[in-house]
């Protein structure tokens, strides 16, 4: 067996492979020079400099070896040739597969602006543009972050803490507008002015001009002008679904696999950010960034290696770490029609319902809603805005009733 | 490095080394100690690092916070007066020979 990517998505597939009793060969190959590592705090812990490399390192290398695992470093893969079921490295070399798994994840959309490719323009993705960053960021004093979602918004705490001057350049009219209710954007919102962070709305960068004393001008669609030591660009990501496509497999924003990781290769399956994949709670197929998808989906492409068809329907989780808030969320509830808040002004969890059911929650510093929600959520138990809103009412009571 | 003993459930010890300054949790899940899953890579945000503590060793471990309180009430085994999250205990020199035992399940 083959896993091509080595982030989260492709060492759980590699690790499920190995429990679930794959005997035979089984390598994983990553482009990066390093082991499989965790990407949530290369925008905080990491880039604020209190991480050793170590320390964001899923597994040493002797982890992968113990189980047999081939993990290859700084290894590109070039094409996959279906035909001779076979993957071809940029070495040239050809690795024979049996079963097949992409984990390729995803890349920052490039800032489609004249000047971004300045120096002074950073995107976060990698370790080494983490490494890259925390540098450019020890010596930066004016940092203009672009884009208000979850990247940008940490990067932004971080530059913050760190005493950097920080404007935040947003697009829409709020923060993580795609991810997040209003109410909870509006607090975040509050959070960063209050640290100092300059927040600007429905504007866009037009351009980025170097001056001659370094940095960089950046020119502003509402006329505005910031001068900037370093800019961040947080603007989305792309899914890495070209050798996919190359290889003829089904495309679309992501590499389309079914409710079992499968693409329409039956050796193939694909897990994590580089997949279109239809999660049997939802009605629609997604392609999600996080953590938990890339753990949960990689367990069921595992399982469809090993011949175990087990249907994906894991609730999708995220969170996001700002300054000592902690934002956490489960489910996904942007389609919703009634929003109640459980708890106070700077601990509380926002419940979104659609016609009556419970979708989503937003968490702000209440962990323990946070898992008891998933957990509600997971099991599809009934919860009512009223209960939900009661703090004297135990959510908890509501797990242990098997009728509820 | 301190040694730290981890007792899975059903009674096996494994002892390893951990640099002082990484979590319990750290240390346990790169030296591949099964029994611990930290879904959330130690931001005391999910309950999957949970350990028991006993005394004399419970009292020398840094107090709670209450973010650690409140996500004590979702793990998945329920909590017992020596539980903590691996995830919020610093390993430090007088912690060599700490002994901490695995709930039978994270999640």
């Amino acid at each position: 067996m083959v896993i091509i990517g080595a982030g989260q998505a492709g060492l759980q597939i590699a690790e499920c492979l190995r429990r679930g009793g794959h005997a035979g060969r089984l390598t994983l190959l990553g482009e990066e020079p390093w082991p499989p590592y965790q990407r949530p705090p290369l925008s905080k812990k990491y880039l604020a400099g209190d991480l050793a490399d170590e320390r964001v390192f899923c597994r040493p290398l002797a982890q992968l070896a113990k189980q047999e695992i081939e993990f290859r470093a700084n290894t590109r893969v070039v094409a996959i040739d279906r035909t001779a079921r076979a993957v071809v490295l940029a070495s040239g070399e050809r690795l024979a597969y049996t079963g097949l798994a992409i984990a390729t994840g995803a890349r920052p959309r490039a800032l489609p602006v004249a000047g971004a490719e300045h120096p002074a323009v950073c995107y976060l993705r990698g370790l080494q543009d983490a490494q890259g960053l925390q540098a450019k960021l020890v010596r930066a004093q004016q940092v203009v972050v672009i884009g208000g979602g979850f990247i940008g918004l940490e990067v932004a705490a971080t530059a913050r803490e760190a005493g950097k001057t920080v404007s935040v350049i947003e697009g829409a009219d709020r923060l993580m507008a795609r991810a997040v209710a209003p109410g909870i954007s509006s607090y975040f919102a509050q959070t960063h002015r209050a640290r100092g962070v300059d927040l600007r709305f429905g504007c866009q960068v037009s351009g980025l001009v170097p001056v001659a004393a370094g940095g960089l001008r950046v020119e502003l669609s509402d006329g505005g002008v910031l001068h900037a030591d370093l800019v961040v660009a947080g603007v989305g990501a792309l899914p890495n679904q070209e050798l996919a496509a190359q290889a003829g497999l089904a495309c679309a924003n992501g590499i389309v696999v079914d409710e079992y990781a499968r693409t329409n290769d039956p050796l193939i399956v694909a897990a994590g950010d580089c997949t279109w994949h239809v999660n049997r709670r939802y009605p629609a197929p997604l392609r999600l960034e996080s953590v938990q998808n890339a753990v949960d989906q990689a367990k069921i492409a595992a399982l469809s290696l090993l011949g175990v068809a087990q249907p994906y329907q894991d609730l999708p989780w995220f969170w996001s770490d700002q300054y000592d808030v902690k934002l956490q969320i489960a489910g996904l509830s942007l389609a919703h029609d009634t929003t109640v808040v459980r708890g106070g002004s700077e601990a509380f969890s926002v419940f979104y319902f659609a016609a009556g059911a419970l979708v989503g929650v937003d968490s702000i510093n209440r962990p323990a809603d946070h898992m008891l929600a998933r957990k509600l959520l997971s099991a599809g138990r009934a919860v009512t805005p009223a209960q939900a809103v009661d703090l004297a009412f135990d959510l908890k009571a509501l797990l242990q009733d098997p009728t509820g | 490095m301190p040694k730290i003993n981890f007792v899975s459930a059903d009674g096996v010890t494994r002892t390893v080394d951990i640099p002082a300054g990484w979590t319990l949790m750290e240390g346990a899940i790169q030296n591949g100690v099964d029994g611990i899953t930290a879904e959330c890579g130690g931001g005391c945000a999910c309950a999957t690092c949970h350990v028991l503590v006993s005394t004399p060793w419970a009292e020398q471990l840094p107090p709670m916070t209450p973010a650690e309180n409140d996500l004590l009430e979702c793990t998945a085994v329920p909590r017992s007066p020596q539980s903590r999250l691996s995830c919020q205990i610093p390993v430090t020199g007088p912690l060599e020979g700490l002994t901490v035992h695995l709930p039978e399940r994270q999640t």
